[in-house]
Order: C-alpha cells, then sequence, then structure tokens
C-alpha cells in the first residue's frame, strides 16, 4: 500500500473527526441532544479505556503473558457490573456537586480542600505523561510499519509524534475549551469518540475473523493451537500466577474509576445515571469484544511472522504479511482512533484538574484584591489556562517520548498510569461510602501510596532505582501494588478514625455518603449590598449574559424582579455549586467566601443545620400525635353520642312507662273507690276493695318515693348519717331482708365469714339499701336451675373495704351492661317487671354520696357487681376538717 | 411525614430484592474470576481456561443485562404501585431513600 494513501486516509479520517465533533457541538448549541445523549453514544464514548496500549499492546501482552492480558478488561467488568448500585450512586453525587473531575470529587467531598485536589492532579500528571507518550509513540511506530514497505516514503522521525501530538491539542482545544459551562460536557468530543470506538471495534474484530477464519481454520484450530503452546518451553511466561492476577485485576478495576479520562467520560460528561443501565453490560460486551480475538492474533501472529517480529505489532503486521492491505489500513485508522482519543479526553480532564486546581487557585492568591472589585475576565483566564495546560500536556507527552526515545521503556507505562491512578481509590471509596472518612486521612492515604508508588514502580519503569522484591519468587509489581495499597488504605483509615474533621468536611461527608442534596448551610453574610459583587464574579466566570440570566432566575424564584436575589443561605450554596462547576468546588467555596465574606462555617452551624432537620421531624411528629389525639377525642365524642341517643330513648320510654306506672294503680284506685261508694257492698268486700285501694296507693307512694330519693341524691342534699357498723351483719340484714323475694327459690349462699367481720364507718343504712337491693336483684333474676349468691369482701390496705356480689345466672348481656346503672334502665325490658328501674341508679347515687363505687364486674360467669368503699365516706371527712 | 413502611407491597419488595442481587452480582463475579486462577493456575492458563474464562465473561454479561431490565421493569412496577396506593409520587429519589430500611 502506497504510503501517500495511507497518509491520504489517515488526513481523511482526521478531517471526519472534525467535522463530526463540529456538527455534534452545533446540534447541542441548538438543543438537538436527543440523539447526543442516547446510552449508545454514552457506552461507546466509555471506550476510550481501550487506549493504543490495549489496542496494539494486548495482543503483544498476549504473546508475552497469555491470558493475562485479560486482566485489564475484567477488572472493569467486574466494576460495570455492580453499574446499578455503585457507578449510578458515583454519578448521581458527581452531578449533584458538578464534579469537573476526579481530584475535584474528592476535593469537594473533603471539606472543599484544593491542597488535596492539587495533589492528586499531581498523581494523575506523572502517571498520565508517559502514558500519552505511549500513545504517541504507537501511532508514529504503526507509521513506520508502512513507511518500511514503501520505498518512496519519506524518512519517519520524531516528526510524526510531534505533529500527532499538534494536531490532537489543536482538536482537544477547539472542542474542549470552547465554554465554561456549569456541567462541563463536550458533546464534540464525546460524538467523535464515539465515532473512534466504532472504528476500534470494527477494526480489531475484522482482523479477528480474518485471523481465525483466514489464517487459521475456525476456532476449533485456534484453540488446538492455543493448546499446544501449553507444551512450549517458550511459552512458560503464559502460566498465570495467582497473586499478579488478583492484583492486575484489582489495578485494573481501580483504573476504570480513577482514571481521569475514564472519569471524564463515565461521570463528567454523563447527562445523568440513567444511561448506565445500559452501559452496565453494554461495555463489559465492547470489552469482551475486544479481547476475543487477541488469544489468537497473538498465537497466529507468532507462527506466521519471523521471530524478530514485534508482538505489539502484530495487529498491523499480520494482514500486510498476508498482503491484506485494506484490512491494514482499518486497522491503522483503528490504533490511530485509540491513541487519539485517548489523548484528547486525557488532555482534557488533565488540563481541567490543572487550570482548576493549581492555575486558578495560583491566580487568586497572586491577585488579591479587595473583594469583588477585580475587573478582570476570570473566565477568559480560565479558559486559557485550560489551552496551556493542554498544549502542555501534549507537548510533555511528546518530550517524554522524544526523551525515552525506546520502546522497551514504554511498554509497562500502561500499567505504571494504571497503579499510580488507583492510589487514588481507598479516599475515592472511603469518601463516597463512609462518613467517618476525613481530610487528613485522604492527604496521608493518597500521599503514602503516592509515595511508594513513585519510589517502588514509576522510578524503576523510567530506569531510576530498581524495583523491590521481598524474593525471588515474589513478583515485584504485585509486591509493589499490594504494598502501596495496603498502606495506602491503613494509613487514611487510620488518620479517619483518630482525626476530627471540619463542619464544612462534615457536612460534604454527610451529603456525599448519604446522597443527600448539599445543604445550604447558614451563612452570616456581612450585607444585603453584597449582591452586585457576586453578580460581577460570577459574570467574570460565566460571561455577562449567562451571569444575568442565572441571577434574573434566581431572583424571580425568590419573588424580586430584577437582577439582583437576596443572599439567602440556598441562593448561595446554589451559586457556589454551579461555580464549582466551573472552575472546581475549592475554587468556587474560596471566591465565594472572599466576595459574600464572613461565611466561615462552625459547629454550632452544624448543629443549627442538624436542629432544623430535627425541628421539622419534631413539628411532624407533633401533628401526628395531635391528630391521633383528635382522633381519640372524635371516637370518645362518638361514644358519648351514641350514648346520650340510647339515653334520650330511655327517658321517651321512661316517659311513656312512668305514666303507665302512675296511670294503672291510679286508675285502679279510682275505680274501686267508685266501686266502694256504691251502697250494697259486703263488709268483706269492702275490707277487701280498700285493701287493694291501700296497696295500690303504697305503690304509688313507693315509687314516688324512690324518685324522690334519687332527685335529693342527685341533687347531692343527701343526708349521711355516718356510724360505725360491721360488715357481717350489714350483709347477713341484707340477706334476711331479701329472704322473702321468691322465696320459692332455695339460693344457696356461699360466704367468707371471717372476712366480712370488719368495721366500717359509714352511712350503715345507706350502705344496707344498698345491699339489699343488689342482693334482691340477684334473688329476683337469677335464672340459674340451682341458683347461687357469692359474696366475697376483700380488705384492702389503702381504702375501705370492696363486696363483691355474684350469682351465677346469665348475668347482663354487654349491650346493656352500660345501661343499668341508668335510671329506668328495667323499663326497656317490659317482661321484667316488678320495680320501677330506679333500683341500681339509687345504688350508684348512693354509693357516690358514700364517697364508694358500684360496678359491674363483666366476665364472673353470672351478674356480679362490686361495691367499694372509702375508708371514711367524704361528708366526715368535711366534718372534720371544718 | 408518613412514618417509613416497616413493610412493602409486593413490586417494591420485589424491586428491593432486585437490588439485592445487583449487590450479590459483582462480588460472585469478582470470585468466579479470581478463584480459578488460584486452584489451578496452570490448567487455566491455555485453551481450557480461555474458553471457561470467555463462557464465563459472556454469561455475565447476559445476567448484568437480565438483570438490568428486570430493574428497569421492577421500577416502573413499583412506581404504578405507588401511584395506585396514592402515596407521595415515588418519581424522586427521595421516596427511594426513605423506604431504604423497609423489607
Amino acid at each position: 500500500m502506497p504510503f501517500e494513501a495511507l497518509v491520504a486516509g489517515c488526513l481523511a479520517y482526521v478531517a471526519l473527526l472534525f467535522g463530526v465533533a463540529f456538527a455534534a457541538d452545533r446540534a447541542a448549541q441548538r438543543g438537538h441532544v436527543r440523539w447526543l445523549d442516547h446510552p449508545a453514544v454514552y457506552t461507546l464514548s466509555l471506550s476510550v479505556y481501550c487506549s493504543a496500549w490495549t489496542f496494539y499492546g494486548a495482543v503483544g501482552y498476549a504473546s508475552r503473558s497469555g491470558l493475562e492480558f485479560a486482566t485489564i478488561y475484567i477488572g472493569p467488568t467486574i466494576v460495570f457490573t455492580g453499574a446499578w448500585w455503585g457507578l449510578r450512586r458515583l454519578v448521581r453525587v458527581a452531578r449533584m456537586h458538578h464534579v469537573t473531575s476526579i481530584a475535584d470529587l474528592i476535593s469537594a467531598r473533603f471539606g472543599k480542600s484544593n491542597p488535596l485536589a492539587a495533589l492528586i492532579t499531581l498523581i494523575a500528571v506523572i502517571a498520565a505523561t508517559p502514558y500519552i507518550a505511549l500513545q504517541l509513540q504507537s501511532v508514529s511506530l504503526s507509521f513506520e510499519v508502512f513507511a518500511t514497505q514503501s520505498p518512496n516514503a519519506p524518512k519517519i522521525g520524531g516528526g510524526t509524534a510531534l505533529w500527532v501530538a499538534a494536531g490532537l491539542a489543536l482538536f482537544a482545544i477547539l472542542f474542549g475549551t470552547r465554554n465554561l459551562d456549569a456541567d462541563e460536557r463536550h458533546h464534540g468530543v464525546v460524538t467523535a469518540i464515539a465515532l473512534e470506538a466504532v472504528v476500534k471495534l470494527v477494526a480489531f474484530l475484522a482482523l479477528g475473523v480474518f485471523v481465525v477464519w483466514g489464517l487459521a481454520d475456525g476456532p476449533g484450530d485456534i484453540v488446538s493451537r492455543i493448546s499446544s503452546a501449553a507444551a512450549d518451553p517458550s511459552r512458560e511466561g503464559w502460566i498465570l500466577r495467582p497473586d499478579r492476577w488478583t492484583a492486575l485485576n484489582i489495578v485494573s478495576a481501580a483504573a476504570v474509576l480513577t482514571l481521569p479520562r475514564m472519569f471524564q467520560v463515565m461521570v463528567v460528561e454523563a447527562a445523568d445515571e440513567e444511561r448506565l443501565h445500559v452501559a452496565g453490560w453494554a461495555f463489559p460486551a465492547y470489552l469482551f469484544a475486544m479481547s476475543l480475538f487477541v488469544l489468537p492474533i497473538a498465537v497466529v501472529g507468532a507462527e506466521i511472522l519471523p521471530a524478530d517480529a514485534n508482538p505489539d505489532l502484530y495487529m498491523l503486521t499480520l494482514p500486510q504479511a498476508s498482503g491484506q492491505n485494506f484490512l491494514a489500513l482499518l486497522v491503522f485508522l483503528g490504533g490511530f482512533s485509540a491513541a487519539t482519543s485517548m489523548v484528547v479526553v486525557s488532555a482534557i480532564a488533565l488540563a481541567t484538574m490543572i487550570s482548576n486546581h493549581w492555575l486558578t487557585p495560583l491566580w487568586l492568591f497572586l491577585r488579591r484584591r479587595p473583594a469583588g472589585d477585580d475587573p478582570e475576565d476570570l473566565r477568559g483566564f480560565v479558559l486559557n489556562a485550560r489551552r496551556l495546560a493542554i498544549v502542555a500536556v501534549a507537548g510533555a507527552g511528546w518530550v517524554y517520548h522524544q526523551a525515552s526515545g525506546g520502546a522497551t521503556a514504554l511498554a509497562a507505562m500502561g500499567l505504571v498510569a494504571f497503579t499510580g491512578m488507583a492510589q487514588v481509590l481507598p479516599a475515592m471509596l472511603g469518601g463516597l461510602l463512609w462518613r467517618g472518612a476525613n481530610r487528613m486521612g485522604a492527604y496521608a492515604g493518597v500521599g503514602i501510596g503516592f509515595a511508594l508508588w513513585l519510589a517502588l514502580i514509576f522510578l524503576p519503569s523510567i530506569g531510576v532505582g530498581s524495583a523491590l522484591s521481598p524474593g525471588p519468587e515474589v513478583d515485584p509489581l504485585t509486591f509493589a501494588i499490594f504494598l502501596s495499597l495496603a498502606c495506602n488504605t491503613l494509613a487514611f483509615i487510620s488518620l479517619s478514625i483518630f482525626g476530627f474533621p471540619d463542619p464544612v468536611e462534615r457536612l460534604q461527608g454527610l451529603s456525599f455518603v448519604n446522597t443527600v442534596q448539599p445543604f445550604s448551610h447558614s451563612r452570616q453574610t456581612r450585607a444585603d449590598d453584597r449582591a452586585e459583587p457576586l453578580l460581577a464574579m460570577a459574570r467574570r466566570v460565566w460571561g455577562a449574559d449567562a451571569a444575568l440570566h442565572y441571577f434574573r432566575s434566581r431572583a424571580a424564584a425568590q419573588g424580586k424582579s430584577g437582577y439582583l436575589p437576596d443572599l439567602t443561605p440556598g441562593f448561595l450554596t446554589g451559586l457556589e455549586r454551579r461555580l464549582a462547576g466551573s472552575v472546581g468546588a475549592a475554587t468556587a467555596h474560596a471566591m465565594i467566601e472572599r466576595v459574600a465574606g464572613g461565611m466561615s462555617l462552625t459547629v454550632s452551624d452544624l448543629m443549627e443545620v442538624a436542629d432544623e432537620a430535627q425541628r421539622a421531624k419534631e413539628e411532624a411528629q407533633r401533628l401526628e400525635t395531635a391528630s391521633a389525639e383528635l382522633e381519640r377525642i372524635a371516637r370518645q365524642l362518638r361514644e358519648a353520642n351514641d350514648k346520650l341517643t340510647a339515653l334520650s330513648v330511655q327517658k321517651d320510654a321512661f316517659l311513656g312507662q312512668i305514666s303507665h306506672e302512675l296511670r294503672t294503680p291510679m286508675t285502679s284506685v279510682r275505680a274501686f273507690s267508685e266501686i266502694l261508694s256504691t251502697p250494697d257492698l259486703s263488709d268483706a268486700e269492702r275490707m277487701r276493695f280498700a285493701g287493694i285501694i291501700h296497696n295500690e296507693a303504697e305503690r304509688l307512694t313507693r315509687l314516688l318515693d324512690d324518685l324522690l330519693d334519687l332527685s335529693v341524691l342527685e341533687s347531692g342534699n343527701a343526708q349521711i348519717a355516718v356510724s360505725g357498723a360491721n360488715l357481717h351483719d350489714l350483709i347477713s340484714r341484707a340477706l334476711s331482708a331479701t329472704s322473702a323475694i321468691r322465696p320459692e327459690r332455695i339460693f344457696t349462699i356461699d360466704r367468707d365469714i371471717p372476712s366480712e367481720h370488719q368495721g366500717v364507718i359509714t352511712d350503715s343504712d345507706r350502705l344496707l339499701q344498698v345491699l339489699i337491693n343488689v342482693i334482691g336483684n340477684a334473688r329476683k333474676y337469677c335464672d340459674a336451675e340451682r341458683p347461687e349468691l357469692k359474696i366475697r369482701v376483700d380488705r384492702r390496705k389503702k381504702n375501705g373495704p370492696q363486696i363483691d356480689i355474684s350469682d351465677n345466672g346469665s348475668g347482663i348481656d354487654i349491650a346493656r351492661q352500660s345501661l343499668i346503672f341508668e335510671k329506668f334502665a328495667r323499663l326497656n325490658e317490659p317482661s321484667r317487671a316488678g320495680g320501677a328501674g330506679l333500683g341500681l341508679a339509687i345504688c350508684r347515687e348512693i354509693m357516690t354520696a358514700l364517697g364508694g363505687d358500684i360496678s359491674y364486674l363483666p366476665g364472673q360467669g353470672g351478674a356480679a357487681f362490686r361495691i367499694t368503699l372509702p375508708k371514711r365516706p367524704p361528708a366526715m371527712a368535711r366534718t372534720n376538717k371544718s | 411525614m408518613p412514618e417509613r413502611p416497616l413493610f412493602l407491597e409486593r413490586a417494591s419488595f420485589r424491586r428491593r430484592r432486585l437490588g439485592d442481587a445487583a449487590r450479590v452480582l459483582p462480588v460472585l463475579a469478582a470470585i468466579a474470576m479470581l478463584l480459578p486462577v488460584w486452584w489451578l493456575p496452570k490448567a487455566f492458563s491455555f485453551a481450557t481456561g480461555m474458553l471457561a474464562l470467555f463462557g464465563f465473561w459472556a454469561v455475565l454479561i447476559l445476567s448484568v443485562r437480565l438483570l438490568h431490565r428486570a430493574l428497569i421493569r421492577a421500577d416502573a412496577a413499583a412506581l404504578a404501585e405507588t401511584a395506585v396506593l396514592g402515596d407521595a409520587p415515588g418519581t424522586d429519589d427521595a421516596t427511594v431513600r426513605n423506604d431504604r430500611d423497609a423489607l
């Protein structure tokens, strides 16, 4: 294939990428983001993980170490199987805080500490520079492969790498630093990367299919070739080492979370966490496809190509050796895509970190002026700082590439970068999952991990010092990984345990770990005229239009007209978070603090936040209690109403009944007195009729006595004649007085004589009346075949005695139990005649007057009443007092 | 503010259990990827290992896909259920968080 065609194809491809990025940016500006936000675009953009190191290097890695190459893909696969609960949460928290990079995430979590972010930026830059150099080298090497085959090709030197670096920096600057939006998304870059991901995948699969079915005889043949490699002594390196396997899986799993470019595409460029539903399985599927043919290509390449061929370039030399020029071009474009996408995204991510955590704080520090008076355009400065940083990152990669020069030193650089960024993982995971993690712990963990990584992995990789290993049988890399991560985690945890975080940090910890909106903590503003300087500051960061728009919308939300909202805590917190989206949390915090002033958060403010939450909770609790109380009262009212209704019915019935009760004897009296007035009556008849009249009059008198008695008792004017008496005598008298009621029934009386002998101080006549009434009722109404009456007296220590009188009849049904003490209760039941139904009502009034009580005892196997007496009647207490 | 429910409706319960499955899956995947190499590093290094590795990998991808689909459906069902019950509209995360402790 002519070299010129290659260069032309390459340039056309680059032009296509620029065009796609430009079109996507234009579409996004017009608001056509629907297809740009498609989960497939997001998933493909994640493939920036597969850099040239994995595209070309995986085959080389597999040639040397067999299946171990797969660890680079298996770690991320395992991480993504946890996408639903892990990554979704990470994305949600990051978007909530407008996080711009991995360093920003950790600094925001640990109290918006800029030095911590600066340290992580340092690690990222040191780890990424050789890695970027590796990408440049892979591009220039692949050019060389074609150049050496073409006789009239120009001599390839460092020039290719320089051109590539310059082109990529230009691309990153054009599409990566166009705006300084709060959400930091770059549609153009992401879309171009998604396109490159497709090219990568198609190229790799095409070559794989060609190798398996074109060069070999299908999968069976490949399997047998790999099996025969087991016997080959030169393949001894293929035997997996469990410790190394585990360590590399851990490191690659960590890297997919912490590499700046991965964080950029996975978290910063994500519109929301929904796209992880697809990416959760689609990204592992992409990795699966990218690694499926690695081992076949390595095996077939080793057999077909000469022994001295570089395994890292089998991908290109295999199709070339087979005369498949178009396939070779496709693979070349795939590798080119892998390298360029990695460099572009890394450059953007690193430039964001450098400008937000190094340059802007430095600039703000150097240009310290009276708050709010800076006329400078900070937005311009930040964008320029990023452009400069992109050039610096790409340039550093090129310089490193030129300085190192050798291929061997660069081969391991991928793993070096992975292990470097993995040192950030404990602080990141701890910060997201553990509220107790604090800044000192993060400093110590990241610092120690960084130092150990520098000494044990990074410096040996560039030929300074040598790798450390406790023994010849222990793999130095595995040892270094385990040692650095273990010390890192240990330091992080122990300093977190013994440290005490400041209030800002504790608030942020709460917000990050519990995935709740950041609190609008109560800040003390100096005066209300600070809104204007804040607007001026926001204008410097976002530009005039965006800042005015934001301020006006916030003012409108507060119900104010104009551009200056009140400096409420909510507004300040919201403003700070939006600014954080442009310049990082730490810088935004410092800027707001400087302009709005006097806002240092104290532990008492924290307590206030907690108090507010507590108050809200208590208020809710109070309302709930109040409503329960209301419900209870309503229930009581309902019961009272039911009772009143029943009583009213009773009273109506009473009026009818009492008229009847009064009229019956009256009628007899009238009738018999008329008969008496007739002259022809015998003496015997006259006596009989007079007797009837007498009896009826007595009945009337009794009824009227009862009514009178009751009304006297109810009015509280009852005369109480207190005297001492023996309870036993009273009960005996009551029994004998009632023995005349239904004398045909023989009652078994069950008494406990010894306990009855007890003196009581009360109105003994009244008490006797009560006893007679209750026992008489039992005699009247007990319907048992062998009626029994049981009387028990209980001496109570603090109060007077308690008398339980029960029979073995059918008792009183529940519906009527609450009514029996009401007046005329019996009247509802005409079948049970014999009294006016006032007896129990009178009993209750008497007992109340005596200071005691009478109540119905349910569940005693019959009707049962309990009469309780006080130690002394109230009348006596009153007399004693006066 | 209603108390956090102690027990859940059927759909929410199903969603919660699928969420548990999503938590267990990465742990199982990690164990399944690491253990064979510790036990039989030599047997796992060549063709057998490759077939086993890629076979398991494919199964893993498929199960994540099925699980995520089930989770999305369960989410929708749980939302519909809370809407039917006339509870607070469960669209926001707060609702999901509020009943986190319930079973």
